[in-house]
C-alpha cells in the first residue's frame, strides 16, 4: 500500500515519456527569437525575480510588434489616441493631465499610471485598484473603455489584419496563426517588461557610483526614520528598489470617500479607500500625483503626510498622529525629503531610444 | 530524452529505496520529513485573517483593539538528541497572516527517527543570520530594518487599531526587531531580542508535523501590561519597548500538537 504512489506516478513517466518522442517527432513548434529579460544587477543582488508567464516567452519579435501596437493609434475607435497617448516616454509612461481624456473627450476619474518595472509587481495585481491580474489581461480593457479607446476588439483585429505591416509582425512573434486579441495583448505585455528602470541618481549611489548631497542623505535619514517620514515601510527601502510594496493601502486622503478603490473590487468595506502604493522612483516625471492626481507638486504631497492627514475607518494604521494631521516635519526635512526622492528619477529610463515612438 | 531517463532512474531508486525501508528493522534510523504548522489564536480564540479588521479582542490593559496585518519571522529549527548533538535546519520563513502565506513551514531536510530531547526554533534572527546576509524574499517583502538602526530585518509586525482612553480609535505598529539604542548614533547600543522557542521532547517515528500556535494577547500582557495609550507607534526606535516586546514575547508560543 505505501508504494502505491510511486507505482503510478512510475507508470506516468513511461506514458509522458512516450508522448513527448511523438510530439518531438512529428511536430516543430515555431518559435521566435528570445530575447530574456536584462534584470539589473540592482535587482538581481537584491528581490527576487521578475515574473514571466511561461506561456508568453519574451522574443524580439514579439517586443517590437508590442512596441508598434502601443504607440499605433489604430487600436482606438477613431484612430487618433495610441497607450502612449496616456502613458507617453517622456512622463516614464504616465501622462501630465490629472484626468486622462478619451477619444470622445471625457475624462475619466483616476490619474494614469507610469509604466516601468512592472514584471516586479509579484501579485500581478494591474490598477490603482487591482481589478485586473496579470498584464496581458490588462491590456484588454483599454481598447474597449467608452471613456478611453472606446473601440471594440472587433474592430482592431479586422483593422490588423487588413494592414499591410501587422500580419507579417504576427506571424514573426508567433507564427503562422491567425491575429487574436490574446496575441496583441501578449505583445503588448512583452514590450510593457522591457521597460526597466533602475538607473537613478539613487541607484548609482547603491552600487557604489555617486555620492549623494547632504540634503538627500538627510532626506533618506527621513524617509527612513519611523518618528518623521516613515515612508519605507509602504514604498520600499535601499534593498528594496523597486521603491513600491505594490499593495493597497488608504494613505489618508480622505474622511469619506467618493472612489472606494479596492473596496469595490472586493466588496469588503475594510478595503474602502485603499489604492495601491505607487513607486516612488521617477515623480520628477510623473506629476500629478495620487490615484486622482489631486497635488500637483511633491511639496503638496509632503504637506499631505506631515500634516494632512484625514482620519477614516480603514485608514493604514502606520498613518501616526492623524488627530493632528500628521508628525509635522520640520521645513529642512521636507525639503531634503522632497530631495531624495527626486535622487529616484532616472532620466535614462524616459531617453531610452528603445522606448521612444518607432 | 536524457533528462527523462534520469528521472526514470530516479524514481526507479525511490521506488527500491523505499521498498527497502519496509525491510528494515525498526532500530534502524530512517529519514523522515518535518512540517511546522502555525496558527494563531487570542487567548484560545483562533486568529486568521477573516478575523482582521474589526474591533474585537480586549487586551490586558483593557483596550479593545483590531488586527488588521500580521507577520512574523521564525529561523533556525533544532532538533536536538540527548547526547548533544544538533540537526539545525538552516533557513528562515515568513508567516504572513495577512495574505495567508507561510502558515505552513516545510523545509527540504531529513530527520532522521529516533527520540530526541527538544526541539527548538529561534523567533526571528540571531545576530549572525540577520546582518551577514541580504535576503532578495524579505528585502521584496519591504522587511528590512533602516540601515541608520542597524540594518537587518524585522522579527514581527502586528498592525490594527484600538480604542484610546478618549475613546477614538486611531492605528497601533506593533513592530519587532532588535533592541537599539540610537541617543548616540551613530554610534548605535544593542541588546539582544531574538528567543529561542522550546518545543519540548518528541520521539519522531514517521513524517511528523508539529501544530505551533501564537497568543498574540501574550504580546500584550506578561511581564509587562502593554499600554497602547503611550505605545502604539514610532516603536522600532524606542529600546525600551523593544525590550519589553521581547520580554512578553515570551510566553506567545507554544506547541498545540504533534501528528505524525
Ligand atoms: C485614455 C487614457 C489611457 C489610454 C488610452 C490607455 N491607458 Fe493605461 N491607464 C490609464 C489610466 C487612467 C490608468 C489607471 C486606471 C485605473 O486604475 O482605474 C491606466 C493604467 C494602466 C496600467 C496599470 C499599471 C499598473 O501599475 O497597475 C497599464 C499596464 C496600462 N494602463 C497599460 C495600457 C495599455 C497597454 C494601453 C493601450 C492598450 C493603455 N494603457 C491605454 C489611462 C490610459
Ligand atoms: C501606509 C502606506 C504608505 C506610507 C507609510 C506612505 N505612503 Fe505614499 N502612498 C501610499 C499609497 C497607497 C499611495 C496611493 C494613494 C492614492 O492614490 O490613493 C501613495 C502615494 C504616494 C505618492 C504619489 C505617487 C504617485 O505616483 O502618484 C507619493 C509621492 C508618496 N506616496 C510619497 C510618500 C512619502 C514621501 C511617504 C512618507 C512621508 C509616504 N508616501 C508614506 C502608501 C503609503
Amino acid at each position: 500500500m505505501k508504494n502505491k504512489p510511486f507505482h503510478i506516478i512510475y507508470i506516468l513517466c513511461f506514458i509522458l515519456s512516450s508522448c513527448s518522442n511523438e510530439t518531438t517527432d512529428s511536430y516543430v513548434p515555431y518559435s521566435a527569437t528570445p530575447q530574456p529579460i536584462d534584470i539589473p544587477t540592482l535587482f538581481e543582488e537584491n528581490i527576487i525575480s521578475p515574473v514571466i508567464p511561461t506561456n508568453n516567452p519574451q522574443t524580439v519579435e514579439g517586443i517590437a510588434l508590442g512596441k508598434k501596437l502601443f504607440f499605433d493609434p489604430i487600436l482606438s475607435a477613431d484612430n487618433t489616441q495610441a497607450c502612449a497617448s496616456c502613458h507617453a516616454p517622456q512622463n516614464a509612461f504616465t501622462d501630465s493631465t490629472r484626468f486622462s481624456i478619451g477619444i470622445d473627450g471625457i475624462a475619466g476619474n483616476r490619474n494614469s499610471m507610469p509604466l516601468f518595472n512592472l514584471a516586479w509587481n509579484y501579485d500581478e495585481n494591474f490598477f490603482w485598484d487591482g481589478r485586473v491580474f496579470s498584464l496581458e489581461h490588462q491590456a484588454i480593457e483599454p481598447v474597449t473603455n467608452p471613456v478611453e479607446m472606446h473601440n471594440t476588439w472587433e474592430m482592431v483585429i479586422s483593422r490588423l489584419q487588413q494592414s499591410n505591416e501587422y500580419p507579417d509582425l504576427f506571424q514573426a512573434a508567433f507564427g503562422g496563426v491567425t491575429i487574436t486579441k490574446e496575441l496583441a495583448t501578449k505583445a503588448m505585455a512583452q514590450f510593457e517588461r522591457t521597460l526597466i528602470s533602475a538607473n537613478s541618481k539613487f541607484d548609482r549611489f547603491s552600487l557604489g557610483q555617486a555620492t549623494l548631497t547632504t540634503e538627500e542623505q538627510n532626506g533618506l535619514n527621513v524617509f527612513m526614520d519611523e518618528t518623521k517620514g516613515d515612508c519605507f515601510h509602504c514604498h520600499g527601502n535601499p534593498n528594496n528598489p523597486l521603491w513600491t510594496d505594490n499593495i493597497f493601502h488608504n494613505n489618508g486622503l480622505d474622511a469619506t470617500f467618493t472612489d472606494l478603490g479596492l473596496g469595490e473590487i472586493s466588496g469588503d468595506p475594510a478595503d474602502n479607500g485603499k489604492f495601491k502604493s505607487p513607486s516612488l522612483r521617477n515623480l520628477a516625471f510623473t506629476a500629478p500625483y495620487m490615484h486622482d492626481g489631486r497635488f500637483n507638486t511633491l511639496d503638496e504631497v509632503i504637506n499631505h503626510y506631515s500634516e494632512g492627514l484625514q482620519d477614516s475607518p480603514t485608514i493604514d494604521p502606520l498613518m501616526k498622529k492623524v488627530d493632528e494631521g500628521g508628525v509635522h516635519l520640520s521645513p529642512q526635512d521636507k525639503s531634503d525629503l522632497k530631495a531624495f526622492l527626486l535622487s529616484l528619477s532616472d532620466p535614462s529610463f524616459i531617453n531610452n531610444p528603445d522606448f521612444q515612438i518607432p | 530524452m536524457k533528462k527523462i531517463a534520469a528521472l526514470l532512474t530516479l524514481i526507479t531508486l525511490a521506488f527500491s529505496c523505499s521498498s527497502d525501508d519496509d525491510n528494515q528493522p525498526n532500530n534502524v534510523p530512517q529519514n523522515v520529513n518535518a512540517t511546522f504548522n502555525f496558527s494563531h489564536n487570542w487567548d484560545g480564540i483562533s486568529v486568521t485573517s477573516t478575523n482582521f479588521n474589526t474591533i474585537q479582542y480586549i487586551n490586558a490593559n483593557g483596550e479593545e483593539m483590531s488586527i488588521e496585518k500580521l507577520r512574523h519571522l521564525i529561523s533556525n529549527v533544532t532538533f536536538h538528541k540527548s547526547n548533544g548533538e544538533t540537526i539545525v535546519i538552516d533557513g528562515y520563513n515568513l508567516i504572513d497572516v495577512t495574505n495567508d502565506s507561510g502558515l505552513v513551514y516545510a523545509p527540504d531536510i531529513d530527520i532522521p527517527t529516533g527520540s530526541y530531547e527538544n526541539v527548538s526554533f529561534t523567533f526571528g534572527f540571531n545576530n549572525d543570520d540577520n546582518y551577514n546576509n541580504n535576503y532578495p524574499d524579505l528585502n521584496s517583502a519591504s522587511w528590512n530594518v533602516p540601515d541608520m538602526m542597524g540594518g537587518g530585518y524585522h522579527y514581527m509586525q502586528l498592525e490594527g487599531k484600538f480604542i484610546n482612553d478618549a475613546d477614538v480609535e486611531i492605528g497601533y505598529a506593533y513592530h519587532t526587531i532588535r533592541a537599539v539604542n540610537l541617543t548616540n548614533a551613530p554610534d548605535l547600543l544593542f541588546q539582544d531580542t531574538f528567543f529561542i522557542v522550546d518545543l519540548g521532547a518528541v520521539n519522531v517515528s514517521n513524517n511528523i508535523s508539529f501544530n505551533i500556535e501564537m497568543n498574540i494577547a501574550e504580546w500584550f500582557k506578561n511581564p509587562n501590561q502593554w499600554n497602547l495609550n503611550i505605545l502604539n507607534n514610532m516603536l522600532m526606535p524606542n529600546f525600551d519597548a523593544q525590550v519589553m516586546m521581547y520580554e512578553n514575547g515570551q510566553n506567545a508560543f507554544s506547541l498545540g500538537s504533534i501528528s505524525q
